[in-house]
């Protein structure tokens, strides 16, 4: 084991040259999130300014530190400071950071969100006692966008590859028990016993046996693996190592969706590094244990999040899932005994080894142990990647971390689990959030997505959003899937445009159950899931829609419509301008009024109107009659049909 | 001739195993933009299976096409939270600024519009993705500003 030790001395004493010298440390995070935002700019502006002067300041690109409303985030450390750090660092704000603080002496409170590190600077407070940070805990994000994802010498700085280390030094089934009494369940959606699912493929007979970690992250509203990928791959890497150890492996994937360009590009860096380093293929650090691991890329498949679905899609054929038993524990890829385990899974495993099961299970609940990453998003004000410890309630989540909803709107829902889970209303923002708690309240933990809905998000619409995405998702291999998707979709669809009659609840739910029971794989089995719970928290939402033609949401489009105040329209001609059917006549700064027949309820006229008049108004129901005249002129001799 | 070249410039890589099949798809869609009818019949010649076992595996996976795309690809996100916080509308502007369908191809090839299940950069929504980068915190006027008529010519 010297070998490392010798590795991991030199990665220290860089990492602590680098902490204490007489340079400038400057952290872009450049994730996907702060890419998107404009971090690669800001880094430009900090690179060419730095050429242009002749400045020692270190440049690191770093992954992201969770919280997305600020991006782009850069944090800079001077010496003898704490680092600060900065939020929504365009490339202007990168100039009047280099002009304020970096040339001048002023830290530009007003823009940092707060310190990292020993000491203070007045009017900043230390990051993790800001009430975003406060109450998370992070343990598989601690290094995310603190170090440099492309240098394996930060990890190891920070005690990477102690979990391998020590696995190595155990026997196999000594490593199982170890993930055993921490209590860790798979982060990836079902809370399976992670220890039960690798002693299945340890005792299951035979030489060769496969790891998979699965990236292929599809849940729409959910970004955890990309970040940790993107920030952090090594924890993965190490999991996986531990991992292939303890259940007799020696060959590992990663199945990674092709979305993540960024992620796929930092895998295959770090892979190199560990195969650098000694931590992959042969005889491991001198034990006689072999591992490699291989990416395999996604190709836009929902369904082969699913463990059978993702074996026949590694082996390249369509990805479509089979019945279990056999479970791929005893017969996976190529029929060998198969591990598929999520990404974030993996980076608890390599924590759990490095310290002790105990230091795991001091968070969380009695049955589910340890912390979880969320993607918090939707309409909260902060939104962002948090990880909490189980059990936390989700009025924490969204109010004190998530600084509660956009515009202080009204909060109606909350979504876990993507198109496998439910909505969650209001009166039960005081649960724990925990495996059995979720999959009570008719949702599921799933992977970590968590989307905030306000009062403007209408119930109906969002179990027809998931439904159309299941139904489009579904492989087509079982009926009840296949057909009974599509059913539900076409009812919702009816619901949200008011066709449908009060008895389609009943058959909503009567369906669902169906679905749920006869459905081959986890997809079809969860599917149904939006549906029922929007009917159990939201039905009289249902009720509205479909007996009284309203969307009280002002989503539907065929349950509202627009007038125009004559009271309040100044004629600025703005909405006439860009109605796309020539529906709105006036003349200038005369009121202006729809043509409710021509009037295809875009709503682009509401976005138009300057907020000082606000004129177009979005009212619920259906057109009344007293707005509609008198049929237009008669058709055109091409007798092309009226339209209704 | 020139496309028989680059085709086995990207088999080259690979030794023709069914689990390859996948990526070589993707390799080669990389290469031209899209699956042209040609490459299929020699990738199952090179795989070794049946031209439609090749088919059979590149329709059932949403990233494949068999028409070459514009030389601006753009991508909207319906990911929950860019649902909730309205792409829906977003999609409707692009399909009306560029004249074309989700799926569809603009005739002179500038733009193709296509929808992705979630980009995952869910805390910046509502985002598009344009040419692989993704463009977050978007408007129904941002992307008519974008993508409006006077940006018709425009490469970005």
């Amino acid at each position: 084991m010297s070998e490392l030790d010798a590795l991991r001395q030199r990665a220290v004493e860089a990492w602590e040259r680098l902490q204490s010298g007489q340079g400038v440390r400057i952290l872009v995070g450049t994730a996907t999130c702060g890419r998107s935002a404009g971090a690669l700019e800001a880094l430009e502006v900090f690179r060419s300014e730095a050429q242009r002067r002749g400045a020692d300041w270190r440049l690191i690109e770093v992954g992201c530190i969770g919280p997305c409303y600020a991006e782009p985030i850069v944090c800079i450390a001077k010496p003898r400071r704490p680092m600060v750090c900065y939020q929504s660092v365009t490339a202007e704000r990168a100039r009047q950071l280099i002009d304020r603080y970096l040339d001048g002496d002023d830290p530009a409170a007003e823009h940092a969100l707060g310190t990292l590190g020993d000491g203070t600077i007045d009017g900043i407070p230390p990051l993790f006692e800001t009430p975003v940070f406060k109450a998370q805990v992070r343990r598989t994000l601690r290094l995310c966008g603190l170090i440099d994802p492309t240098n394996i010498d930060h990890y190891l700085a920070h005690g990477g590859y102690g979990g391998l280390e020590k696995a190595l030094r155990m026997q196999p089934e000594e490593v199982i028990e170890e993930v055993k009494r921490s209590g860790l369940r798979g982060r990836g959606g079902a809370g399976f016993p992670t220890w039960r699912k690798w002693q299945f493929c340890r005792d299951a007979p035979g030489e060769v046996k496969y790891l998979v970690c699965n990236a292929d992250e599809g849940d729409p509203g959910a970004f955890m693996n990309r970040s940790l990928l993107e920030g952090d791959p090594h924890s993965v890497l190490e999991g996986m190592l531990v991992a292939g150890y303890a259940i007799g492996a020696r060959h590992g994937y990663i199945y990674c969706r092709a979305e993540y360009p960024l992620a796929l590009e930092r895998l295959a860096v770090a892979l190199d590094q560990a195969r650098g380093y000694g931590l992959l293929d042969e005889d491991i650090l001198g034990s006689g244990f072999s591992f490699d691991i291989q990416v395999k890329e996604g190709a836009g498949a929902f369904v082969c999040g699913e463990e059978t679905a993702l074996i026949a899609s590694i082996e390249g054929r369509r990805g479509m899932p089979r019945p279990r038993p056999p479970f791929p524990a005893v017969s996976g890829l190529w029929g060998k005994p198969t591990i598929i385990n999520n990404v974030e899974t993996l980076a608890c495993v390599s924590l759990i080894l490095r310290h002790d099961p105990e230091w795991f299970a001091r968070y969380g609940t009695e049955k589910s142990k340890g912390t979880k990453t969320f993607a918090l998003v939707g309409n909260v004000k902060r939104p962002g990647l948090v990880e909490v410890p189980l059990g936390i309630t989700l009025r924490e989540m969204i109010f004190d971390i998530g600084g509660g909803l956009v515009g202080d709107k009204r909060f109606k829902a909350v979504q876990t689990g993507g198109p496998s889970g439910g909505c969650i209303p209001a009166d039960l923002l005081d649960m724990p959030v925990d495996y059995d708690s979720l999959t009570a309240a008719g949702s599921i933990m799933g992977s970590g997505g968590m989307v905030v809905m306000d009062e403007e998000t209408c119930m109906v619409d969002v179990a027809r959003y998931f439904l159309d995405f299941a139904q489009k998702e579904s492989c087509g291999e079982c009926t009840p899937c296949r057909l009974g998707t599509r059913q539900l979709a076409a009812i919702l669809e009816d619901a949200c445009s008011g066709k449908a009659t009060p008895e389609d609840i009943d058959l909503l739910a009567e369906l669902s159950e169906g679905i749920k029971a006869g459905s081959l794989c986890g997809l079809g089995q969860t599917a149904p899931n939006p549906v029922l719970t929007t009917i159990r928290y939201f039905r009289q939402e249902y009720e509205v829609h479909i007996q009284q033609k309203r969307c009280p949401a002002l989503v539907c489009r065929q349950l509202l419509w627009y007038r125009i105040d004559p009271e309040l329209c100044q004629g600025c001609q703005l909405c006439l301008k860009h109605c796309p059917v020539e529906a709105i006549q006036g003349e200038k700064k005369e009121p202006h009024t729809i043509d409710q027949l021509k009037c295809t309820r875009c709503g682009a006229c509401f976005e138009v109107c300057p907020p000082k008049s606000h004129a177009v108004q979005r009212i619920p129901g259906q057109v009344p009659a007293t707005e509609t005249p008198a049929p237009p002129k008669p058709a055109p001799a091409a007798g092309l049909p009226e339209e209704t | 001739m020139e496309d028989t070249r680059r085709l086995e410039a990207v088999f080259a890589s690979f030794e023709g195993r069914q689990d390859e099949l996948i990526a070589i798809l993707q390799r080669v869609q990389a290469e031209f933009g899209y699956l042209p009818s040609e490459a299929m019949r020699r990738i199952a010649r090179f795989v070794g299976v049946p031209e439609s076992s090749v088919y059979a595996v590149a329709t059932f996976y949403t990233q494949f096409r068999f028409t070459p795309i514009g030389r601006n690809h753009i991508m909207v996100c319906r990911g929950t939270s860019c649902h909730v916080r309205g792409a829906p509308r977003i999609l409707e502007v692009l399909e009306k600024q560029l004249g074309i369908r989700e799926g569809e191809t603009t005739p002179d090839r500038e733009y193709s519009l296509e929808t992705v299940a979630c980009i995952g950069a869910c805390g910046l929504s509502p985002c598009i993705m344009v040419n692989k980068r993704v463009e977050a915190r978007m408007s129904p006027r941002k992307v008519a500003q974008r993508f409006g008529k006077a940006a018709q010519g425009e490469r970005t």
